[in-house]
């Protein structure tokens, strides 16, 4: 018989009976012998064919899963080659057109939409890992199938026909196809480990680009501070809405003021973490203006979930007038001194810096908290009646929250809120 | 039948009272009850662990949904991910080593039982220990009265600062005496695994499981001690004001995460590698095959050891590690494709050509395989450094995660109770029933786990107890949410299975799926010495062996 | 049939036991060394370890530890040449030098703590430092406690030398496991550990 075995000999030639209902060795055995097999006679014949040490089908399918992951491997390789230069020329052709970005629907936080060199960057990237993970996905769940199928089907075979009893050829292994199985591997993961190098070194800056301006974000549990260097090399402070000029790189560097923290725009960038006692920088470059979201990805504390990230990218111009506006002074409206003695008179001025009224640091900076869209860290909508609410009692829109509520009269909040209102 | 088994009792000895069943199991060195009492309490804590996660899912079903407070659900998650890790995969993994290494090969009990009865009294302690954080650990006003601080419980918000009263000292407390309890039972397996095995049987000759659980023994005594060390310096930290984490005063955030995941990226091999050993005895059985290329298989266990202790910043991509370092640990962590991928392979020629019979266990098995790949390759996924950088800490990373947590260790975990149940109880299970439970957890865990992959690409963050509309978040949440109650059917009907089994089950017999390794040798369930006669064994098949007196796989070593 | 057929498995449970003991002790002691090594010139204020630490007093202790290794190993030889009494007077040298060590140790922090003021929350090294030795310090309180019993079985006589002497072996792995430790803590603490400040920052 030698190696060329085949099914139909199989079938053929093992004539036991078989007994395959479960209770093969019932209690009738003497406990603690092991059964021998006085019931299960057997032939020479199998047992010179049962023992092939390679079952050349193996042999041939694996070959065929060889030529598979190949294929695969090289068709990821290609598509990846293709994928750079067309990300680099689809930057150039977005052209600058507000509607592109929406703030709500679906997608708004997709890593699939990137609009930002680093994100297509490893969006790219990603698509190729997907693409040789599917691969393998198909190569091996069809490898899986097919067993499945055939065993079944043997093991019907074998239950119709006569000799039943048998055992089927036992494989202990086989040298080429375990070589085969280790290596092809091996080079999926040089290829994988090739390709996820160069991206890093691409994206993963040690110094700024060249013309990036610095933003240093700042983790609070939890909201955001963002810091500018205006014009005149005065900061400026603000917090929850980033402010950034599309078109040009820009270095975020990140610190904590607390716990860790991270920054994620999805559509700009991967995220990093923002650690106390470390500064990281992330390097983002939105290709067009408008209204990218995100949020903090890394678990702060009990409002993790509404430290939510808004980063306004606007066409330079729009920018530099923002950054110029926010370097101004409050202003000083005098309808509202009211309201601002009460700011002062109460203890928000220990938490909260108005420029020219107070220097709090623990709380966001709220010199022109009225060019604001939300309050809450991107949370709840700046709206009169919010703001009210909010003051009244954070803890009824963001649970938890470091604010306390002050127990002031809800008039007195209204001369606040009638302040903060034309804080622009 | 029951009633057959009822009255015949009496009449050979007295009925044992309740409280004398209790001490009898209690006071008991044996490592079968041991193993027991591992995998029920593991089962018990699997119910709770559960139930906490169906908590936090119906929390997420829909967008700013307000049912759970934000304090509470930072509590279920952390206690939902520290007790299915700590106290359901560990102790029933270990629990069924327990049960059946001293089996395997042919041994009377595990080298030092008492200290298994200790082990396993310090798992039982440790987790009580967690739990009780619910009731005694509110000490200040407004303090949290569980740990909430996450099952990695990054620093330093576990400072005094941010995290006030106690909950954290019971986090800390109960996972440290536990995993003591853990570290006794690696030494056991060692014990018996090296010394205590029947004459003829060499290490080439070991039932695969105890290659596998002699690795995942070395991994506990290499990682847990890591973990334990530096949960003694939080501790100090938080009580003695020791600085050890603390970033206001020079103390590294980051240290506490290399610790911690030199420590936990082991771990999460110490929680497959015994499920590997599970499918890998499963696969042979009902294939009818030898398993394929068992030197390979042992070559492949030891180098997922040894590759598993580095690559454990690849949970810290998202550090700023700089590019050597994330290169270096992302490489390393694909190379860690290639043993397990052998592994799979292995497994697809193990069937390949077998006469496969899809009882329950071999359900279970394959299912292993086809979800554990899925659950590799999204790790893959990860491993792209860059990519991860969009991923980690979303629900991408989540649904990994469940893949190989769920899809591997927990369906390894079922298939190995449907395979040793009968041994261990003399009963079948329902084969009917096991198959409605099969089923019913394969399509519940695959509505609840495979859109996390999609709502994590779209952004969705993990640990958010809420999330805002509008995201395109909200139908997948859905989705997943809804895949909680048929999996919970599929539990309830496992659990209606053992109770049905155990009160008027089909008798078992030795050897009910013609198995080839020792355990199946002896009686159903065995005795309290295991074997009569000590066995000798001539190859890692002995059952197949004295079935095949004319062929025995001695003559192909 | 095959000469493995004949196997038997041969390794005592005691030594595998121990040895895994030691393995997982060692990774236990790995973190805090790590750790230690990490915060090396990492306190910018408070006690350094190039004004606080001496070498005279740790020197002696350290002779002591290191001697007592040796003692350890002759009270085993006596008990194998079937001598008693030999092993109870060298068992009990052993344990003199070990709560030598221990005493010294303590003198040492006394010190630390009253005249240089370094306590575990003055800097990262006062952390380090007492949380390294002093965890060391206790596995020689445990490798004491070891060492105490076995020699008050020797007193009692339930100690048969022909019997016991590999599990009596077996239990000074530890204690040589503890010295061994010791070496390294030393090293780390007492030379690497001493850089000054300005040559790192
Ligand atoms: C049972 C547990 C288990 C297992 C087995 C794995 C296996 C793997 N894991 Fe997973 N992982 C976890 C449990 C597990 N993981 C947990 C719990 C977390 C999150 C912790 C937390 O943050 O809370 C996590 C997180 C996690 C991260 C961090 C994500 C983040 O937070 O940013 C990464 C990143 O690299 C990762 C990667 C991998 C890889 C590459 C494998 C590999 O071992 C997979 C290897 C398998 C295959 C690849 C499939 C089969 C192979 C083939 C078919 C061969 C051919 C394939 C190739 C050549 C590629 N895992
Ligand atoms: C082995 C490990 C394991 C297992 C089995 C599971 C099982 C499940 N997990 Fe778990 N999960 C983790 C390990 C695991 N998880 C870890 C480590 C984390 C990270 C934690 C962290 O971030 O810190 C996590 C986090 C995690 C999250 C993310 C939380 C967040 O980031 O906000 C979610 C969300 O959906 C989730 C859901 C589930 C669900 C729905 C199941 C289901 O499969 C559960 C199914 C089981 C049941 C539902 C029980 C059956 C109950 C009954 C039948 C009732 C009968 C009752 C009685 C008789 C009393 N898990
Ligand atoms: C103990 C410190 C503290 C005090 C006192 C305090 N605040 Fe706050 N405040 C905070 C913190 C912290 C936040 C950020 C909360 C968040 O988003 O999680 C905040 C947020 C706000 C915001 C929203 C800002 C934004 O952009 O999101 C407003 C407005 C505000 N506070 C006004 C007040 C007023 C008015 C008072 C006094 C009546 C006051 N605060 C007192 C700490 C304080
Ligand atoms: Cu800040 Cu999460
Ligand atoms: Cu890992």
């Amino acid at each position: 018989m030698g190696r060329g075995y085949s099914l139909t000999e199989r079938t053929g030639a093992e004539a036991r009976p078989r007994k395959n209902h479960l209770h093969r060795y019932t209690s009738s055995h003497a406990p603690n012998v092991i059964p021998t097999s006085g019931a299960r006679e057997s032939s020479s014949t199998v047992s010179s064919v049962r023992r092939l040490r390679c079952a050349s089908q193996l042999q041939r399918y694996t070959l065929l899963g060889v030529l598979c992951f190949g294929a695969i491997t090289s068709i990821g390789v290609s598509t990846a080659a293709a994928e750079v230069p067309q990300s680099q020329a689809s930057r150039s052709l977005e052209v600058c057109d507000p509607s592109v970005i929406p703030i709500s629907g679906s997608g708004v936080t997709s890593i699939l939409e990137s609009n930002s060199a680093p994100a297509r960057e490893v969006r790219s990237l990603g698509y190729l890992v997907v693409a040789i993970c599917a691969g393998i996905f198909v190569v091996v769940q069809t490898f899986l199938v097919l067993a499945i199928v055939r065993g079944v089907r043997a093991a019907r075979v074998a239950n119709a026909s006569a000799g039943s009893g048998a055992e089927p050829v036992q494989v202990f292994g086989s040298l080429p196809i375990e070589v085969a199985w280790t290596v092809i591997p091996f080079i999926i993961v040089f290829v994988l480990t090739m390709v996820t190098i160069r991206t890093i070194r691409d994206i993963d800056l040690t110094k700024p680009p060249e013309g990036a301006l610095t933003v240093t974000t700042i983790g609070h549990q939890w909201w955001w501070e963002f810091r500018y260097t205006a014009a005149d090399g005065s900061t400026v402070i603000t917090a929850n809405e980033m402010h950034i000029p599309a078109g040009r790189p820009i270095w975020v560097e990140l610190k904590s003021a607390d716990v860790i923290h991270s920054f994620w725009v999805p559509r700009l960038a991967g995220k990093l973490d923002v650690i106390p006692g470390k500064t990281n920088a992330l390097w983002i470059e939105a290709d067009v203006p408008g209204i990218y979201l995100g949020q903090c990805a890394e678990y702060c504390g009990t409002q993790h979930a509404h430290m939510l990230l808004r980063v306004y990218a606007e066409e330079p111009a729009q920018f530099d007038a923002w950054l110029a506006a926010q370097a101004a002074p409050a202003v000083e409206d005098a309808t509202v001194t009211v309201g601002r003695d009460t700011f002062t008179a109460f203890s928000c001025f220990n938490c909260h810096a108005i420029a020219g009224t107070s220097e709090g640091l623990f709380g966001p900076n709220l010199t022109h908290l009225a060019s604001r869209d939300t309050i809450g860290s991107g949370s709840i909508p700046l709206t009169r009646s919010n703001l009210v609410q909010w003051i009244l009692d954070p803890n009824t829109l963001k649970p938890g929250c470091n604010m306390p509520s002050l127990k002031l009269e809800p008039a007195q909040v209204e001369s606040i809120v009638d302040y903060l209102m034309t804080l622009k | 039948m029951t009633h057959a088994s009822e009255s015949s009792t009496p009449a050979t000895k007295t009925p044992e009272s309740f409280w004398e069943i209790v001490g009898r199991w209690s006071m008991s060195v044996d490592h079968k009850k041991l193993g027991m009492m591992y995998v029920g309490a593991g089962l018990i804590f699997f119910l709770v662990g559960g139930l906490e996660a169906a908590f936090m899912r119906l929390q997420l079903a829909q967008a700013n949904l307000k049912i759970i407070d934000p304090e509470t659900f930072n509590q279920l998650f952390t206690m939902h991910g520290t007790t299915m890790v700590f106290l359901v995969g560990m102790p029933i993994l270990l629990g069924f080593g327990n049960y059946l290494l001293p089996l395997m090969v042919g041994a009377r009990d595990m080298a030092f039982p008492r200290l298994n009865a200790f082990g396993f009294w310090l798992f039982i302690f440790g987790g009580l220990l967690l739990y009780f954080s619910y009731i005694g650990s509110q000490g200040l006003y407004g303090a949290p009265s569980a740990p909430d601080v996450g099952w990695f419980a990054y620093a330093p918000l576990t400072d005094r600062t941010f995290s006030r009263g106690n909950s954290t000292d019971y986090w800390i407390l109960g996972i440290l005496v536990s995993g003591f309890g853990s570290m006794t039972t690696a030494i056991n397996f060692i014990g018996t695994i090296l010394c205590m095995r029947c004459p003829g049987m060499t290490l080439m000759r070991m039932p695969i499981m105890a290659w596998m659980m002699l690795v995942v023994a070395a991994l506990v005594l290499v990682a847990i001690p890591v973990l334990t060390g530096a949960q003694i310096m939080l501790l100090l930290d938080r009580s003695f004001g020791a600085h050890f984490f603390d970033p206001e005063t020079t103390g590294s955030a980051v240290l506490w995460q290399h610790l911690f995941w030199f420590f936990g990226h082991p771990e999460v091999y110490i929680l497959i590698l015994p499920a590997f050993g599970f499918v890998s005895e499963i696969l042979p059985t009902f294939s009818r095959k030898v398993l394929f290329g068992y030197p390979l298989m042992v070559a492949a266990t030891v180098s997922i050891g040894f590759i598993s202790l580095g690559v454990w910043a690849h949970h810290m991509f998202v550090v700023g590690l700089g590019p050597v370092l994330n290169s270096f640990f992302g490489a390393m962590t694909f190379l860690i494709s290639v043993p397990t991928g052998i592994k799979i392979f292995n497994w697809i020629a193990t069937m390949w050509g077998g006469r496969l019979r899809f009882a329950t266990p071999m359900l279970f098995a394959t299912g292993f395989i086809a979800m554990f790949v899925i659950g590799g390759l999204t790790g893959i996924m990860l491993a792209t450094v860059p990519l991860d950088w969009q991923l980690s800490d979303s629900y991408f990373v989540v649904g990994h995660f469940h893949y190989v947590l769920f899809g591997g260790t927990v369906f390894g975990i079922f298939g190995a109770l449907f395979y040793w149940f009968p041994k261990a109880t003399g009963k079948m299970l329902s084969e009917r029933l096991g198959k409605w439970t099969f089923w019913l957890l394969f399509i519940g865990f695959t509505m609840t786990f495979m859109p996390m992959h999609v709502s994590g690409v779209l952004g969705m963050p993990r640990r958010i107890y809420t999330y805002e509309a509008d995201r395109g978040w909200e139908i997948w949440n859905l989705i997943t949410t809804l895949g909680v109650p048929v999996q919970m059917a599929g539990v309830a009907i496992f659990l209606w299975n053992v109770v049905k089994s155990l009160r008027s089950g089909e008798n078992a017999g030795n050897n009910p799926w013609d198995a080839w390794t020792l355990e199946w040798s002896t009686t159903s369930p065995p005795p309290e010495w295991n074997f009569d006669r000590i066995p000798t064994v001539t190859s890692a098949r002995p059952l197949w062996d004295s079935a095949h007196p004319e062929d025995p796989d001695a003559h192909y070593e | 049939m095959r000469t493995m057929s004949k196997f038997k498995p041969t390794l005592s449970r005691a030594k595998v036991g121990m040895a895994s003991l030691i393995f997982m002790e060692s990774a236990l002691f790995s973190a805090f060394l790590v750790t230690y090594l990490y915060y090396i010139g990492k306190s910018p204020t408070g006690p350094q370890p190039m004004d606080c630490l001496e070498l005279g007093l740790v020197t002696i202790n350290s002779i002591c530890l290191f001697a007592s290794s040796a003692t350890v190993v002759f009270a085993v030889r006596a008990l194998s040449r079937g001598s008693l009494k030999g092993f109870q007077v060298w068992m009990l040298l052993t344990i003199l030098l070990g709560l030598e060590f221990l005493i010294g140790t303590g003198l040492e922090w006394k010190k630390l703590i009253e005249v240089q003021g370094l306590t575990i929350d003055s800097n990262v090294f006062g952390t380090t430092f007492y949380t390294l030795v002093g965890f060391h310090a206790f596995h020689v309180i445990v490798g004491l406690v070891l060492l105490t019993g076995t020699f008050m079985l020797a007193l009692c006589g339930c100690i048969k030398p022909e019997r016991d002497t590999e599990r009596v072996e077996i239990a000074t792995w530890y204690w040589h496991f503890v010295d061994v430790v010791w070496i390294i803590v030393f090293t780390l603490v007492y030379f690497v550990g001493k850089v000054p400040q300005e040559a790192l920052s």
